[in-house]
């Protein structure tokens, strides 16, 4: 939750940033504070939403720290945007899992996995070829991940709903092309120019070439579920599919940008410039991309050796990943993709004005 | 992070040793380094504070003769000329001038080949789209991508590093000693580019000047403008340029920080009440004009008063109307009341505002414009903008002296030559920035020419020391 001194400094910051505006430039975050003369907590929200945190403000920053100033507007943004997301949660009382993911969220996820793959093991052992639904029916593969799934978005749309009210947002503000252009490229993760910032002197389009690999991963892996959901229930084809398929085709790109995304993300991470990032948040960011890491890893097993013996083991790892992701989205880094782009749509409503 | 300071030892041969790591040092030490001379960049501020008062500095002008992708019209070099001789009231060397003019107009490509952005003006700054180019980020911004360029191109930089003596015979530079990690190293340059700003951050030379008052002035910029470089070579019989006495001064909060509070403390709020002294009476018409020339004179004017202090007073009728301020106004519900934090007498606060409230006239009120609110019968008159103070809550916010810029500086030629006093030029010795500006600008200023003096002259300087580069 945001507490009264972390808003108070995140006040002082921006009243200074309001004074000074050289940063205008940089992203959305500078014209959006010179929009208000006042920031009230919904207003530093909003703004710690819209800051991708690129960095080049800290370094920019004449009144950085060792400034007695000491503006660090990255760093700042970053503490409220966990606490923002803490304050969007629901139910409520699940906000402490983001500042305990690795003692809340893992243990879930374990025992999830661990229990799908000891009830079904001893079950389904005569599974024969690559045929998932002998080793789980297909009814109760979608009444779990419908389930799942159903839970995910209910909490994500609450969350929606409580970001949306909170940086006074309407619903009209969703149609924006400049705000969905703005979200699918991550034109703001990259306010130097082409190029994302680790450090002073140091600027690499890595950082918004492995996000993309992840979001874009995540969305084709999701798609190919959906094919193969459609080929299953509409027209009757029964999976497995061949390796030329729609739904093979796509996981298997999916798969291993949601391998090679978070990889990547994982080691840019320890190579940015500590001054850029809040170390509360390690554990968010840590777990959700091991999450999405062992949700492709196994995926991708699983598809290579789907004809083995092996398959069924596989199978339910695969499954309990899945379906732990699926679980803690509304409760870990996933939000920020969520809040951002509300962000987004409101700062492309206050242009419009 | 590479850290020059750790990797190299100062001692020995450079062929340029810059003595300033502004904008002014930093662009002769790029010139020169371009054109195959070893520079070694001597900085008296560690790394997170370097780049004087250019860190600070947030745009330039800049002369052209028709649009560019930046800058709209045309600003000619006959149009900035003119300026500069009517800011100067005439103080000023016009062939250096129009040396400056003529070169801004490569300035921003200059800029932007070492990586640096550029950007229209801010918003707020519309006046100011035809003659400035704008630093994304600022200055420090701009430093930054020097001083990467600078490291890329194996110009070495000593931070921290602080001049202690020059050997100078005959207008000839030797030697340049520089006191290090606590030890005194001897740095024998074959030129030398003295870039170390003014004096401005000298209070006990201030005091010289100004008394007991300069205890009350505010540095605006960075603490490490000593003057010791300028106080060296005029005692070593460099020839002096500019009113040894002056400097630039805006008003800022008397709340800013004693050095280094920048753009964030100014006050932008005077033109919208009045403004008082310690003895709660008015001192100048606040309304006499618009914020560039508005924002020159008040320095001086709380400068003038007793105590060095003012408290330019509001009513709520202005909230939101100019630009919101870092520090929170002093608010109160009465201009009684208000009169206590400001420590000045409640009876004579409530009589100056009653007869201010009185002598308004009815017009329609316009802050765009030069508009027919006015006092009639007052000494001295608010001649715009004047609107009865009778709406609370009030608000006051505390004014003070802030020192920009000094103007004393070492004569110069075209080439960056610093004149001794026989009236040659020195051998190897040449000045570029604040320490020279004062040839330029006399008196005055105009936005941005501080940085257009520094990184021109900063050019001339670095093809001039890179001459005597061994080859």
């Amino acid at each position: 939750m945001l507490s009264p001194e972390a808003l108070k400094q995140a006040q002082h910051v921006l009243t200074v940033c309001n004074a000074c505006r050289y940063c205008e430039a940089y992203c959305p975050v500078f014209p959006a504070i010179e929009n208000r003369t006042s920031f009230a907590k919904g207003d530093v929200m909003y703004l710690a939403n819209l800051c991708h945190n690129c960095g080049e403000c800290l370094y920019a920053c004449q009144y950085a720290p060792p400034h007695e100033f000491g503006i660090d507007v990255p760093r700042v943004m970053a503490e409220v945007r966990v606490a923002s997301y803490e304050e969007f949660c629901w139910p409520a009382f699940m906000s402490r899992a983001f500042r305990q993911t690795a003692t809340v969220i893992g243990p879930v996820v374990g025992s999830i996995v661990l229990a799908w793959v000891l009830r079904h093991f001893v079950q389904s052992s005569n599974s024969q070829g690559a045929d998932f639904y002998a080793v789980m029916p297909h009814d109760d593969m979608i009444k779990m991940f419908g389930v799942a799934g159903a839970f995910a978005i209910i909490v994500l749309l609450a969350g929606l709903v409580r970001a949306m009210r909170s940086f006074g947002a309407s619903v009209m503000s969703g149609f924006s092309r400049t705000a969905w252009r703005d979200v699918l490229t991550l034109r703001h993760l990259h306010a130097a120019g082409d190029d994302c910032t680790a450090d002073l002197d140091v600027r690499t389009p890595w950082r918004r070439y492995f996000h993309h690999c992840t979001f874009y991963g995540f969305a084709l892996c999701f798609a190919s579920t959906t094919v193969a959901a459609v080929y299953h229930s509409v027209f009757g084809w029964p999976a497995p599919y061949s390796y030329t398929s729609a739904p093979v085709i796509l996981g298997t790109i999916g798969g291993i940008g949601l391998l090679v995304g978070p990889l990547g993300l994982l080691v840019q991470r320890g190579r940015r410039d500590p001054k850029l990032q809040d170390p509360a948040q390690g554990t968010l960011d840590i777990s959700f991309i091991a999450m999405l890491l062992l949700t492709s890893a196994t995926g991708l097993l699983l598809l290579v050796a789907r004809h083995t013996g092996s398959m069924p083991v596989l199978l339910f790892i695969h499954l309990g990943f899945v379906l732990g992701l699926f679980v803690t989205l509304p409760y870990g880094k996933f939000v920020h993709g969520i809040y951002r782009t509300a962000a987004l749509l409101k700062y492309a409503s206050e242009e419009r004005r | 992070m590479s850290n020059a300071h750790a990797a190299v030892t100062p001692n020995g041969a450079v062929d340029v040793a810059v003595l300033g790591g502004g904008n002014a040092g930093l662009c002769a030490a790029l010139a020169a380094r371009q054109r195959g001379a070893s520079v070694v960049v001597i900085e008296g501020a560690p790394r997170e504070f370097r780049g004087g008062n250019s860190r600070h500095t947030r745009n330039l002008r800049s002369m052209h003769d028709r649009p560019t992708d930046l800058l709209v019209d045309a600003y000619t070099e006959d149009e900035f000329v003119a300026d500069l001789l009517r800011v100067t009231a005439g103080r000023t060397n016009e062939v250096l001038a129009r040396r400056v003019v003529r070169d801004s107009a490569d300035c921003p490509a200059w800029i932007r080949s070492f990586g640096a952005r550029l950007q229209r003006p801010l918003k707020g700054t519309l006046h100011l789209d035809r003659t400035n180019v704008f630093f994304v980020g600022g200055g420090k911004a701009l430093m930054n991508s020097y001083y990467a360029a600078a490291e890329r191109m194996g110009v070495r930089v000593l931070y921290d590093a602080d001049v202690t003596g020059l050997d100078v015979v005959d207008g000839r530079c030797t030697c340049v000693s520089v006191a290090l990690d606590g030890r005194l190293h001897s740095i024998s340059a074959r030129a030398v580019v003295l870039a170390a700003g003014g004096f401005e951050s000298n209070l006990e030379w201030l005091k010289e000047i100004w008394g007991p008052a300069a205890d009350n002035f505010i540095v605006r910029g960075t603490p490490y403008n000593t003057g010791k470089v300028l106080k060296l070579m005029l005692d070593l019989g460099a020839q002096p340029v500019g009113d040894p006495t002056q400097f630039h001064c805006v008003a800022v909060d008397a709340r800013a920080p004693k050095f280094d509070g920048g753009i964030v403390t100014r006050l932008d709020s005077v033109s919208l009440g009045i403004v008082v002294n310690a003895h709660a009476e008015r001192f100048y018409d606040e309304g006499e004009d618009f914020w560039p020339k508005r924002y020159a004179i008040w320095g001086r004017l709380v400068a003038q008063q007793p105590g060095q202090i003012a408290y330019s007073i509001v009513d709520a009728k202005s909230r939101g109307l100019f630009m919101p301020s870092v520090f929170p106004p002093i608010e109160a519900r009465s201009i009684r009341e208000l009169a206590n934090p400001l420590a000045v007498s409640p009876d004579a606060l409530e009589r100056t505002v009653t007869a201010f409230n009185r002598a308004v006239c009815s017009g329609s009120f316009d802050h765009a414009v030069l508009d027919d609110c006015r006092t009639r019968g007052l000494t001295p008159e608010k001649t715009h903008w004047a609107r009865a103070l009778d709406t609370p809550p009030f608000w006051a916010y505390p004014l003070r002296p802030g020192v920009t810029f000094t103007y004393l500086g070492l004569k110069v030629d075209e080439r960056a030559r610093v004149l001794m006093s026989n009236g040659e030029p020195a051998e190897n010795i040449v000045a570029a920035g604040e320490i020279m500006a004062g040839n330029i600008l006399g008196q005055g200023y105009v936005a941005g020419v501080g940085m257009t003096i520094g990184t021109v002259f900063g050019r001339i300087a670095g093809a001039e020391v890179s001459r005597h580069a061994v080859a």
